[in-house]
């Protein structure tokens, strides 16, 4: 399988703390991985790397076919260019409709004039209507995205990364504040996802973790700990030390 | 979902469906200008005064910009103080043209007398020493070069706003600078062009400012009276066409993606979309809005000077927007008709003086106490301004959640209030 995303040797430190100390990673074009991690392992810094928001020291971040450097690029255009990420607090435009949400995430030119001009096709409606019965909505898409419930609304956020086409999603805690049946829907849901594209999932929760049964990596005081599957991580006794033997 | 319900909301209809305070605010307008034209001493029975006519012109202008600020405002999120000073430069471009073009009639009269026939350059000379012997100079400064043009300077009335709005938001967007932080740099912006202009050296008659600019070159024949009922009219036409023209941006995907940067402009970022670009498209064109509302409301007013740029005025203006109710286009001309004729009632000394029997409040001092109190108090209990009435009216409600789930249980929605 071919290499999506390559992030090596990647540094990065806030007024002197480490965040994110000579970080190796690699993920693989349909594969589904999850991170895991103490608090202040450098969950959350590491996607910010990969999204753009912040500019390591050092290191190289290389993604797609074409083997393009991420590091200079700005945040909008990481995203055009396939990469689609989920906050941990569920961010929808409160104030729209499902419907407008998902419209928005579309896949389309992303240019001011022309979203001016823009129009929406029967396909386009369609596509909506497909991915909101996905993502359960069906039936609330002319209600407010601030209307709906918590668990409602990860999976709208979820949807609008489906809309987006991303070649590569970063999702942060995904399952956060649900309930059990709500957890079970989202693990189908980034599975599904991951037969077509490669899914990295951070998260605190082992149980859910262990629902995905993928890959794992163990970040560490900003460095990956441990790397394999779910029962190798967890007999590791490194991260017995640092993670779960507290 | 059947396709009907859905269609409604994504596919793109005629405007009037998507947007139907078009149609009311179009048919209102409509209707406010022909009561006003019958009424008018110009045309008709002779009721409204020439210059209340000019009032209502002039406030048709303010409606206008109040507009561009609900556009940039209300549904962007950017809380220029700067879009009076884009309203003053639009007003400057059209009167340097108005005085020019009025000076050179009036001289080329005053030399006919001379043996002689005055040259080109006599002319010139007697023009500038007219305009500008009241700051002690006698020549044309650079930037009057095009003032003997009246396309070149309707031109300016555009490209003089657009092109400041454009490499100032530029400048501001592209260093992310955001909130009240851009309020203070748009501020800053009006702050020093007004100072500048207050200069005797500016080259714009320092604080005398243009003047005469009610009279139109040429047009000597006809009465103010005339005069005024065709600037209310433009006016008329100027804000209908800016209306529709902020709805049809709104109401589209554009809007929605404005609306979203409102909210969270960082999300956008993720989603791909270039937000500095949208910021800065909005930003120019309602800068440019605002330089053709100055330009149809100076012509009206007579006068322009520096004072009217300071950045108090754009501060009423966002009180305005704030009072009518941002994020709806009504909402902001109701908000900017109510609250400068509302002004000119109170300032103007029509207002009742109220005897306390151990002071009097006299309204001309007093007004701007009860403005801010008006204003204080919208914000706080009233959030939605003058335009929430019509949610009343039309029966929507939105879902007042304290940032707590609806519903029962944390996450179950409460049906009756969601869905109206």
């Amino acid at each position: 399988m071919t290499t999506l995303l390559e992030v090596s040797g990647v540094s990065v430190s806030f007024d002197g703390f480490k965040a994110i100390n000579n970080l190796s990673f690699q993920i693989a074009e349909k594969e589904l991985r999850a991170v895991i991690g103490p608090n202040g392992a450098g969950k959350t810094t590491f996607m910010d790397i990969i999204t753009g928001k912040t500019r390591p020291e050092e290191g190289r971040v290389i993604y797609g076919d074409r083997a393009i450097s991420l590091l200079h690029m700005s945040e909008s255009s990481i995203a055009q260019a396939g990469v689609g990420r989920k906050f941990q607090k569920p961010t929808v435009f409160e104030d729209q409709s499902v419907a407008d949400n998902l419209l928005l995430a579309l896949k389309k030119n992303r240019g001011p004039f022309s979203v001016l001009l823009f129009k929406a096709s029967r396909d386009d409606q369609t596509r909506i209507e497909e991915l909101a019965s996905e993502i359960g909505l069906e039936s609330a898409l002319r209600r407010k995205a601030g209307e709906l419930s918590h668990g409602q609304k990860q999976w709208l956020e979820i949807g609008m990364l489906l809309a987006q086409e991303p070649k590569l999603l970063l999702v942060d805690e995904p399952a956060a504040g649900m309930t059990p049946a709500e957890r079970e829907h989202t693990t189908d849901i980034l599975r599904e996802a991951a037969k077509t594209r490669a899914v990295v999932v951070v998260e605190h929760d082992m149980e859910f973790v262990r629902r995905l049964d993928c890959r794992v990596s163990v970040l560490h005081e900003g460095s990956v700990l441990a790397e394999g599957s779910i029962d190798h991580v967890t007999q590791n006794q490194k991260v017995i030390e640092v993670y779960l033997g507290r | 979902m059947t396709d009907a319900t859905l269609a409604s909301g994504l596919r793109r209809q005629p405007l009037a469906l998507r947007f139907p305070s078009v149609l009311v605010f179009l048919a209102a307008l409509g209707l406010f200008t022909i009561a006003v034209t019958i009424l008018s001493d110009g045309l008709g029975l002779g009721v409204i005064s020439t210059s209340f006519i000019k009032t209502l012109g002039k406030t048709l202008c303010l409606c206008l910009v109040a507009l561009a600020m609900d556009l940039v405002w209300g549904y962007c999120g950017i809380l220029s103080l700067g879009h009076m000073a884009f309203f003053g430069l639009g007003g400057y471009a059209i009167g340097m043209w108005l005085m020019y073009a009025r000076t050179e009639l009036i001289v080329i009269e005053s030399l006919k007398a001379a043996p002689l026939p005055a040259t080109p350059q006599e002319i010139s000379d007697g023009i500038a020493g007219q305009i500008f012997g009241v700051v002690g100079a006698s020549e044309f400064p650079p930037i009057w070069a095009f003032a003997h043009s009246l396309p070149l300077q309707l031109a300016a009335v555009v490209l003089v706003p657009g092109l400041l709005a454009l490499v100032f938001g530029w400048l501001a967007f592209r260093s992310r600078v955001t909130g009240v932080y851009l309020s203070i740099l748009t501020q800053a912006m009006t702050l020093a062009l007004s100072l500048h202009l207050f200069q005797n050296d500016s080259g714009l008659r320092g604080n005398n400012g243009l003047s005469g600019l009610q009279n139109l070159p040429g047009l000597d024949d006809f009465p103010q009276s005339t005069v005024s009922l065709w600037f209310f009219w433009a006016s008329a036409i100027a804000l209908g066409l800016g209306y529709i023209i902020c709805a049809w941006i709104v109401s589209g995907k554009f809007g929605s993606v404005i609306r979203a940067i409102r909210d969270d402009e960082t999300r956008v970022r993720f989603l791909g979309y270039p937000v500095e670009g949208f910021k800065l498209f909005i930003f120019t064109l309602t800068a440019v809005l605002a330089g053709i509302a100055g330009a149809l409301y100076y012509p009206q007013a007579g006068i322009i000077n520096p004072a009217e740029m300071a950045p108090i005025a754009s501060i009423y203006l966002a009180v305005w927007v704030a009072i009518g109710g941002r994020g709806r286009l009504y909402g902001a001309v109701i908000g900017a008709a109510f609250v400068s004729l509302l002004s000119t009632w109170f300032t103007g000394g029509q207002a009742p003086n109220i005897n306390l029997g151990f002071y009097t409040i006299q309204w001309v001092d007093w007004w701007i106490v009860l403005l801010g109190f008006s204003f204080v108090a919208i914000t706080l209990f009233a959030p939605k301004g003058i335009g929430g009435l019509v949610d009343i009216f039309i029966d929507r409600k939105s879902p007042n959640r304290f940032g707590a789930d609806l519903g029962p249980d944390p996450g179950a929605l409460r049906e009756q209030e969601a869905e109206k």
